[in-house]
């Protein structure tokens, strides 16, 4: 003890003791803090967080409710999937007024916010749950996806998903790299134009049959090389008129050249 | 005051042209009459003249081979050299097609992962084919007589002597046949021959196929037909399970049996949509179809396109190929694009188990105008 307390004034005592005080403060915190609660409370809670989120965040177009404002439509019965896509893509909270809300890469918000606002929506009314990865893993029947892609989806999105337009500057977004999630939730909740596909339509397994086939198209490798975005006439007819008749005219130019 | 104007004529000539042209146009000059005065004028306020001298051929010049025997020999040796590179490029056409495996994936700068053999294959045969002709042109250019040639043209008309005696032969020929003293064999042989173009004519004809009768007013649907999702496995839809804002994709019942498959898909194909039945503004459509749930025909009334673009904010049904909009809350009025009339709806009910069935066939022709519609 009396070794100890001669080493009382030592430059090093402060620190020491701050950092013993912090240790024990901390510990004693650990031990004695009231646990969080388990199921409903934890539930209650999360819905509370997605609750306060919402109104910070999205009452102002669809109400403070959530059952529609002036600019935003009722999201009653939308489902958990509707805000998992439409936020999860970037496509809530819009970046300005336009025809339709564009995707982006850098979200707002992160997967459990998310998750907290996709609860809270849910609890307004019933609507399509966020899928699990059963249907949306892409291991179905890859010939019956494309099937079924080329009757529901592809006069929008495209033969190969590379999307294509609507009406008045709307269009139907490209497809490629887009999580089976997202594929699943936009067929089962109809996000902007889109119509819905519900599970009387196109079953979960013929979901993910569809989520199959667009999973496939994306590893495939293109024997030309260039794809041109797979539009179709537009870009290859634009490409062999730019090189094509170009290399022709070039050719022209050197017939009638005079040697020298 | 002429004889200046002339020197005036001939002084711009000289600073502009070479010698044949200036000989050429003060000869034309002269040639009008009257002209001299205005010609002037006009030369002095900067204007054109009213005529331009025939400039001529330019003179010939000769290329570097014509007369420099080592820019011959190089010329050669750049012909053979193209030639012998297309000789390469085909060999190495042959090796690679049987070298190079066929779903061997390479990556290549500019155009990312591409199959090596179509590429390889490609090239090689391309580059020996441009060689080939790079070679030839370059042949031409170089070595071939590049000298002007004229040839006159000459009248077409033969001389007097040689047409009578072509007339001549050709009636001896008749007489000697005695085709115009035996009329039997010349009306005879007339009508064999006559008659032989009408087995070609009748088999183009027949080739045709069939006529149309009914077919194209007609469509498979009938009442009572459920409405089958269009899939390899169809299934009945039951109302309950067309939700606000979903489409389906619909073929009639049993047509995965019918003998013209394809045609028959090709007109009976419809897609249903169910709206909020308040935002119907056509009484028809409510009525014809089962609360808010309206089927309509999928064809195009332009040039029979799947009109399949169904967007559930806006109700709109697009045609991909034209851009023909129809309004679904307003009975498929053509509200944009070459479309001329509305999409004929399929009128449906419920059966007795809730299934959704047509309750009667298409009360007008589906698909783009044909002649017969009216």
């Amino acid at each position: 003890m009396k070794a100890l307390a001669s080493h009382r004034r030592h430059p090093a005592a402060i620190v020491v003791l701050l950092l013993l005080g912090l240790m024990a403060t901390g510990g004693l915190y650990s031990l004695l803090a009231p646990k969080p609660a388990r199921a409903a409370a934890a539930v209650a809670d999360v819905t509370g967080e997605g609750k306060k989120l919402f109104q910070a965040n999205c009452a102002n177009c669809h109400g403070l409710t959530g059952l529609g404002g002036v600019a935003g439509p009722n999201l009653g019965g939308v489902g958990a999937a509707s805000v998992d896509f439409q936020v999860g893509t970037g496509r809530m909270p819009p970046a300005g007024i336009g025809v339709q809300a564009e995707p982006r890469d850098k979200l707002q918000f992160t997967q459990e916010q998310i998750a907290a606002m996709a609860a809270y929506v849910a609890t307004l009314a019933p609507g399509p749950a966020i899928p699990g990865a059963r249907f949306t893993k892409g291991d179905g029947n890859i010939a019956n996806g494309n099937e079924l892609f080329k009757v529901n989806c592809a006069m929008c999105h495209n033969f190969v998903g590379s999307g294509g337009a609507l009406t008045r500057g709307k269009y139907a977004p490209n497809l490629r790299d887009v999580s089976g999630k997202y594929i699943y939730e936009a067929m089962t909740t109809g996000p902007q134009s889109m119509p819905v596909f519900n599970d009387a339509n196109l079953t979960p397994q013929e979901k993910n049959d569809i989520i199959s086939y667009m999973q496939e198209i994306n590893k495939d490798e293109n024997p030309g090389g260039l794809s041109l975005g797979n539009l179709g006439p537009v870009s290859e007819g634009l490409f062999v008129w730019i090189f094509g008749l170009g290399l022709m005219i070039a050719a022209a130019v050197w017939l009638g050249a005079k040697a020298a | 005051m002429n004889d200046e104007n002339m020197v005036n004529d001939k002084n711009t000539m000289n600073d502009h042209g070479t010698q044949p042209a200036k000989a050429q146009a003060s000869q034309s000059v002269e040639e009008l009459p009257g002209h001299h005065g205005r010609g002037d004028i006009e030369q002095s306020r900067g204007r054109l003249p009213e005529r331009f001298a025939n400039p001529g051929l330019p003179p010939h010049v000769h290329r570097l081979a014509d007369f420099d025997e080592k820019a011959a020999s190089r010329a050669e040796r750049q012909v053979a050299t193209l030639f012998s590179i297309s000789m390469l490029a085909t060999l190495a056409f042959l090796v690679a097609y049987f070298a190079i495996d066929q779903e061997t994936y390479a990556f290549v700068p500019g155009i990312g992962q591409a199959n090596l053999s179509n590429l390889v294959l490609g090239l090689t045969l391309g580059l020996s084919l441009l060689c080939i002709g790079l070679g030839a042109v370059h042949w031409a250019k170089t070595l071939m007589p590049d000298i002007e040639v004229a040839e006159d043209r000459h009248p077409q008309r033969s001389s007097d002597e040689a047409r009578g005696r072509a007339v001549e032969t050709v009636m001896a020929g008749g007489d000697a046949s005695q085709l115009a003293r035996r009329p039997l064999i010349k009306y005879t042989l007339g009508g064999a021959l006559g008659l032989f173009a009408l087995p070609l004519v009748v088999q183009v004809a027949g080739g045709l196929g069939p006529m149309p009768k009914a077919d194209l007013s007609t469509t498979f649907w009938r009442k009572g037909m459920r409405l089958m999702r269009d899939s390899s496995v169809p299934t009945p839809i039951k109302a309950s399970d067309v939700t606000i804002g979903s489409v389906f994709h619909v073929m009639p019942e049993g047509i995965e049996k019918s003998e013209h498959l394809l045609e028959e898909k090709g007109k009976a194909a419809v897609v249903l949509m169910r709206l909020e039945p308040n935002l119907i503004k056509v009484a028809k459509e409510r009525e014809w179809g089962h609360e808010g749930i309206v089927a309509y025909s999928k064809i195009c009334t332009h040039v029979g396109c799947p009109v399949g673009l169904y967007e559930q904010q806006t109700h709109h049904l697009l045609c991909p190929c034209h851009q023909s909009t129809f309004d679904v809350t307003q009975d498929c009025e053509v509200i944009f694009g070459p479309a001329k009339r509305a999409l004929p709806q399929l009128k449906i009910t419920i059966d007795s188990e809730g299934y959704l069935v047509a309750d009667s066939p298409f009360r007008e022709a589906v698909g783009p105008s044909f002649w017969e519609r009216g």
